[in-house]
Parts: structure tokens; sequence; C-alpha cells
């Protein structure tokens, strides 16, 4: 008596095979999305290979491409991060701790978290648009560092409040009680306590802003960062440069030479991205063995 | 001496004061001040948005005042620079709708089959590996993509369809499209991972075959999550800048052939602020009406998104 | 009573963990058998063994054999999709699927093939009645399951089961999550449907395996302690852990 004879085997078999063509189909599907990034990677390295050169690095731009370089670019785009980096610390880590410490449930907290969920999805243009008006032509800050600064830092400040909120969350209650049961007060609480545990948590958040801040164009094209700089900034209202546009420029002249200096720049572009995630990646790591 | 005595008490009467002294001034500064420190911190964010939205209906009144928003909406010839001018913004509509429905193409179906391979089907080794590869893909800037569009898409294009110009919506659309692929699919990956385990269990037992189980109990399930994580990349594509600028064009064109130069709401900002219009002309003005469209149309699509995507957490 | 499963010196294990340690058995149709024994006895493991739910969790290995109507389940002869057809499973929480309760019970036969309306109409009705379930719910049969109280979910999950027409009914901790009342119906249900089908019952509830078994299986660390009529294992039982454990010494 073999009870498992009567069912249709037939059905099964096909059922089977569309599963089988299904398992492969994700798989095409999946590879290509892999693929595409290392038609990337390829592409680019091979085109800009050659002109990644010491003059790079030591030139300005000019109008010829060779001897071309785009110092004035990667001191831009290093100021941009030194300025940037710890206003926006500071007010997005410190929106964090008052969302997370303070706040208490209520309208105004959920309208505040709702709005920073919403700003998250803004086109980073439109800070652009907010960035010419409010400190190009509003404070006056004409079209300078400090104004591109101001400009990325509240693009970045929702990723920035987001991944502190919850690096902050992730530090158990306990450790709150204990400093509490010492007779600490609040803020000495979150200072001396949630702070020093949250804190990998937060940089990581803040490094990965950072990054995405370095690599974004369009917002200080419309500020107009300049897109031709022949020399360094030298103080908050000079005008600047940074990588991205550099590269920008380069790729909308229509000379093949500067395609490939556009596709160097952008492997030192690509090369600073990855410091700053791999720095992030080590310092989850320790993040993860702390807590 | 009696006078030694009485000092010796008082002493020891400013000690236990200092003990039960419950007051620590500098602390207590600390705390009232703090919480307003950071409440303002925090009000930034609402600045933003206020500035954004004062902004940006301010200068769009202005440019209201010059042309008739009747004329602007509806529209079908976009010429703000060259004469006769002309501020109908429709062929830019039409020019970020196509590159959006292109993009969405690409990255929804892709996407999805990616999340469900990742969440049914893959080892976890595997998953382990190509995850943090796809979100790579999301972290590359987007000047880069640009570049790609123009150096491999494209070419690849015109060698396929000769009549692809240097600039077009394919390419563009295609290179948004992989951008935010895996927008799609660790959104749509994590809605199908919150479904529970005894759901597959369940429909297993019954003798389904896994593609069974991942599209008829899975994905069902994880719906709104999906439809959610699509819209989300469908609003972001809709604001992508520089793609569109560096590989689609700037021909303010209502057409349906995908092959033809374009331009979207995002690049006709980024060309004028790249000239040197002065504030208040129409010019100037107009790059605030187009921002606004822009603004509203990508408010409503993450709103809605945001919506969806609670009403999912609800069913579980 | 004819024995349907036999068990043949069966090893299981998780990577390293051995996790069921020379089993053998024999289960008899159309009766009530019980698995009891302490949490990570291998009781759950050897039940999901019975229609190779195992298979899906990486690192499992399995030696010695099962047997089911005399054909080796883990053979090739046997379609694991068929294997589940006809050894049905019921879960520890109700798991219905999010859709009506029609679409629930008719899930498993549109599995297998059956596309006419007339014909799921039947299996539905027939499923949710030998489950007791269709007096409650056969006027609104298009809502959905999650409306349903959680004795009725789990009733429907039987229902579900019961509609591929299944030999065998393995219940897996069904009552675990269920308030009293519900537990004494769905007691009564297995009660009933051992009349026509095979029922396997883990249970970490030694007075429902009293109540309902007949046969009852005493497990402890992967191994099968003590096999015997339940009247006799809980009144009589031979060895001294089993005494032990129902007596609540340990467990």
């Amino acid at each position: 008596m073999n009870i498992f004879q009567d069912a249709n085997r037939k059905q099964i078999a096909n059922r089977r095979k569309t599963d089988w063509y299904l398992h492969i189909l994700f798989v095409i599907a999946t590879s290509i999305g892999v693929l595409a990034l290392c038609a990337l990677i390829v592409d680019i390295l091979v085109d800009g290979i050659a002109r990644l050169q010491p003059d790079l690095f030591t030139n300005f731009p000019s109008r010829k491409a060779d001897g071309s370089g785009m110092k004035s670019a990667l001191v831009g785009t290093i100021y941009m991060l030194l300025i940037m980096a710890p206003i926006s610390f500071i007010f997005g880590v410190g929106a964090a701790i008052y969302l997370e410490e303070y706040a208490k449930k209520g309208r105004i907290t959920r309208i505040i978290q709702l709005n920073i969920s919403t700003l998250a999805g803004v086109p980073s243009i439109v800070y652009g648009i907010l960035g010419l008006t409010l400190f190009v032509r509003l404070l006056s800050l004409d079209r300078s560092l400090i104004a591109g600064a101001l400009t990325m830092t509240l693009l970045v400040l929702p990723i920035i409040i987001v991944s502190a909120q919850e690096a902050i969350r992730a530090v158990p209650k306990s450790r709150r009680d204990a400093s509490f049961a010492l007779g600490a007060t609040k803020w000495q609480t979150v200072y001396r306590s949630v702070m020093p545990s949250a804190l990998p948590g937060v940089l990581t958040g803040v490094i990965l802003a950072m990054s995405r801040a370095i690599g974004e164009t369009a917002p200080l094209v419309m500020i107009g960062a300049l897109t031709y700089v022949a020399f360094l900034p030298d103080g908050l209202k000079d005008s600047f440069t940074v990588i991205p546009i550099q590269v920008y420029n380069w790729l909308s002249k229509p000379q093949l030479e500067f395609k490939e200096l556009a596709a160097s720049g952008i492997i030192v572009l690509l090369a600073l991205l990855l410091l700053m995630n791999f720095s992030a990646i080590l310092l989850r790591n320790k993040y993860q063995k702390n807590v | 001496m009696p006078g030694q005595g009485l000092q010796t008490v008082s002493k020891a009467q400013t000690a236990s004061k200092e003990i039960y002294d419950f007051k620590n001034k500098r602390v207590s500064i600390m705390n009232k001040v703090m919480p307003i420190l950071l409440f303002l911190c925090a009000s930034v964010s609402v600045l933003t948005t206020i500035g954004i939205v004062v902004t940006l209906i301010s200068e769009t009144y202005q440019f209201f005042q010059k042309i008739p928003i009747f004329d602007f909406l509806f529209g079908t010839k976009w010429s703000p620079l060259i004469p006769p001018k002309s501020f109908g913004v429709l062929p830019l509509l039409s020019g970020t709708l196509m590159i959006t429905f292109i993009a969405c193409l690409v990255a929804i179906p892709l996407g999805l089959a990616s999340a469900i391979y990742l969440s049914e089907y893959a080892p976890k080794r595997v998953r382990k590996i190509v995850k943090p590869i796809l979100e790579v893909l999301a972290g590359v800037p987007t000047i880069v993509y640009g570049y790609f569009a123009l150096s491999l898409v494209t070419p690849l294009i015109q060698s396929i369809f000769h009549s692809a110009g240097v600039f077009n919506a394919l390419s563009a659309g295609i290179v948004v499209g992989i951008m935010i692929i895996p927008m799609v699919s660790s959104l749509s990956e994590d809605a199908m991972s919150s479904v529970p385990r005894s759901l597959r269990d369940g429909a297993y037992a019954l003798g389904a075959t896994r593609f069974e189980v991942a599209l008829k109990i899975v994905v069902p399930a994880a719906f709104s999550g999906i439809v959610a994580s699509a819209v989300l990349a469908f609003s972001r594509a809709i604001g992508e800048t520089m793609i569109v600028t560096v590989a689609a064009g700037s021909t303010p064109n209502m057409t349906v052939n995908p092959l033809e130069s374009i331009q979207t709401m995002t690049a006709y900002i980024v060309q004028v602020s790249l000239g040197d219009t002065p504030h208040g002309t129409i010019e100037y003005g107009s790059i605030f009406a187009v921002g606004m469209t822009l603004f509203v149309i990508t408010f409503l699509l993450n709103i809605l998104a945001q919506y969806i995507a609670r009403k999912f957490r609800e069913e579980y | 009573m004819e024995a349907l499963i036999n068990i043949n010196k069966l090893n299981l294990f998780y990577g390293a963990f051995h996790a069921l340690k020379d089993v053998s058995l024999t289960i008899p149709e159309k009766a009530i058998t019980a698995f009891i024994g302490p949490s990570g006895c291998g009781k759950s493991t050897l039940l999901r063994t019975l229609n190779r739910m195992n298979d899906m969790i990486p690192g499992t290995r399995i030696e010695g054999g099962i047997a089911i109507g005399g054909t080796e389940i883990y053979s090739n002869e046997v379609d694991v999709e068929t294997l589940r057809k006809k050894v049905g499973m019921v879960f520890q929480q109700p798991n219905p699927f999010p859709k009506s309760i029609y679409d629930n019970v008719a899930y498993g036969p549109r599995l297998h093939g059956i596309t006419s309306k007339r014909e799921l109409d039947e299996i539905v009705e027939t499923s949710l009645k030998s489950a007791v379930l269709w007096e409650e719910v056969k006027d609104h049969l298009k809502r959905s399951a999650f409306g349903l109280s959680g004795g009725q979910q789990q009733r429907l999950c039987i229902a579900r089961a019961l509609a591929v027409n299944p030999n065998i009914l393995l219940m897996d901790e069904a009552t675990s999550a269920l308030d009293p009342i519900s537990t004494l119906k769905i007691e009564e249900l297995a009660q009933e449907l051992k009349d026509k089908y095979t029922i396997v019952m883990v249970t970490h509830n030694m007075h429902q395996a009293a109540r309902v078994s007949n046969q009852t299986v005493f497990f402890l660390n992967g191994e099968v302690i003590e096999y015997s009529d339940t009247e006799k294992l809980f009144s009589n039982p031979t060895d001294q852990r089993t005494e032990d454990y129902i007596s609540g010494r340990f467990g």
C-alpha cells in the first residue's frame, strides 16, 4: 500500500520546474545589479587610471587637459568636510539627544519626528534652492565656502539625527538607571553615561552622512560653487569648488581628454568614499563588540 | 575658651548643611539650559522645512504675478531663455516622468526579484555578500552615475538603436533605475523578512514549493511594504538631478520617444543656476516655480509611502 | 491496530548536535499517539521529520529510515510535496494566512491543481465541517481569517490541513497558545478525527496526553525512553525516569 501513489507526479514535476526557472530568473535579476556595479568600476578605472598622476593633485584646473589638476577641488572638499563635520555633529546629535532623552511624547515631538523623516526624502536640489535664497542672498554670504557648507549641513542633518537616535536608543535602560541611582542628574546621565556608549554608533552615522555630502553635486551647483577655481580658498567667505563639481565641469566638455580627467577625478572621489566607509565599518565593528 | 566651642559647633552645622543641600548650582544650571539648547538643535529641522516652504512659496508667488499660473501648469512649450519666451511646465514634467518611468521599469522588477531571491532563496552566506554589494550601489555619487551613463550606457544604446542621440532619455532613465535598485530591494526585503516564519511553515506543510510560498504567501503578505518601497523609489527618481543633467540633455521636449534628448525639472534648475541669471528676472523666478512643483510632487509621494508603510506595520 | 509509520534507527544531527539518537518506533493507524518529554528532548524534531520540515534547516543530517505505509519517505520515490499533502501539520501558534477564511482552506487544494469552483466549495465546506468550524463561519467565508478568535483560527488551520485529504495529521503543541475552553474543543475534535486520520501530537502537557492519546512515547535527550499504551505508561511506567517525569519530579 503506497499512500503516495495517487498523487499526480506530473503536476508536481511541473511545479518544481517552475520553481527552478524562477530561481534562475531571481539569480539573474540579482546579478544585474552586481554586474552593473562591476561595469561601472571597470569603466571608470580603464578611462581614468592613465591620468591618475601627481599633476592631478598638485595642479589647478586649466584650459588644456594636459597638466590640468584638481588641487582646488580636493582642498575645497576637505575644507567643506572640516567645516561641516563639527556643525552637523553638534546640531544632529543635539537634536537626537533631545528627541530620545528629553522630549515628551506629544504632538510637537511627533511633528518634529515626522518632519525629519520627510526632510530625508526632499530632493537634494531643493536644498540648493534653499541655500541660494537663505545663505547666498539673505545672509549675503555670497557663493562662498561657508554658504556651501551650511547648505550641505542642512542636507545631511536628517541622516545624522536618525542614525544618532538609533545609537542612543540602543544604549540599555539599565545604564541610565544605574547613573540615576548614583545621584546623577539628567544631563550628567546623558553626558557621562549614555553618550559614551552611543558615541561609536553616532560617529558611524556622522561619517556615513559626510560621505553622502562629499558626493553631492546638485545643491552646490545651485549655490554656485564655481566650476573654474584656480586658487585655494583663503577664508570662509572665499569662493570654492569641490571634487564632484570639478568632475561635472570636465564631463561637460566635449574633448576626450577631459573625459579621462573626469574619470580620474571620480577615482579619487571613490577612493575617498571607500576610506570613509571603511573607517565607519571599523567603528561599527568596535561598537558591536562593546555593547 | 568658650568662643572656640561655639566655633566648632557652627562648623559642624555648616558641614551637615552641605550634605543635605540638595541644590547644586552648577548642575542645576546645566539641567535647565541643556534641554533648551537641545530643543533648539531639534528645531533646526523644522526651521529647514519652513525655510524651504517659505522660500518656494514667496518666490513662486512673485513668478505667478508675471506668468499666469494656468499658463505655467498647462502650457506645452518651455522656452525661458529664447524669445518668444514661454513658461509651460508640461515639457519638463513629461521629461521627468519619462525618466522616472524608465527608471522604475528597471528598478522595480529587478529590485523586487533581488528582494525575493535574498529573502526566500539565497543561502545565508550568499546573502551576506550580495546585500552589501547592492547597498554600495546606493552610495555611489550621482555624478559618477552620470559618467557611467555617458561613457558606457549611451554608446551601448546607440549601437543598438542608431537613431539615439548623444543625450537621450533612455540612457539616463536606465542608469537612474540602476541607482534606485537597492532602495527597492532593501526596503522590500525588510518587508518580506518581517512576514512571520510561521506563515511560510504553514504553506510548506501543505506541500507548497518555494516559489509558491514566495509569490502566494510572502509577497502578498508584504505587499504594502513593497508598494511603499516602489513609491519611494519613484519619488527618488523624480528628484534625481546629476544623472539627467549629464546624460539626458537640455531640450525641453514633449516626446514619447525615449531615444530623444529631453529636459527634466531638476536639469532645468541646474541649467539656469549655471548661467548668470540675475535675481528678480522671470528666468530666476522660474527655477522656484519648477522647484515648487518638484517639491510638492516628491513631498506628496513620500507622505503616501509613509502612510502605506505604516498601514503595513499595523497588520503584524 | 495496524502500524502505519515505521521509524527505524533514526539519527538526526543539527550540525554537530545529535538531536535524535537511534529512535525506533511504530505508530499505529487511526489512533492518537502522543510524544511527551521536557523541552529540547527531540519530540518536536521527530514530529518534523515525519513531513520532512527539517529539510529546510541548513546543516541537518539524517541517518536511518522512516517508512509510511511501507514507503521510505526520504527516498527518491517520494516527492516532498506529496508527502506533506499526505502528512498534514498543525502548529503551536495558529498561523492562518492573511487571506479570507475560504482562501485559507482552499489554498492547499489550489496548490495541488484543483481549480473548479464547485469542487473547491465542496472541499471548503467538508473540511470546515470536519474541523467543527462550519457553523460558526459559514455566513462569512469571505472575511479575513485574522478576525477569528485564537481557538477558531487553530480549527481553521486544522481545516486547512484536512482540505488536501491527508492520511496523517501532525499536531505540534497545537493547543499551547489557546485558552482552556478552546483547548478542550481541539481535544474533542482530535478524538473525532482519529476515526479517519492517524494523529501524532507533541504536547508538553502530560494531562493532555493522558486524556486524549492511545499511545504515548516518552522522550529524554533525544532518546525514546518508554513507549506503550497511554494507560499503562501513566499508571505503571517501567522506567524510573518516566515515573520521575510524569510524577513531576523534573521537566
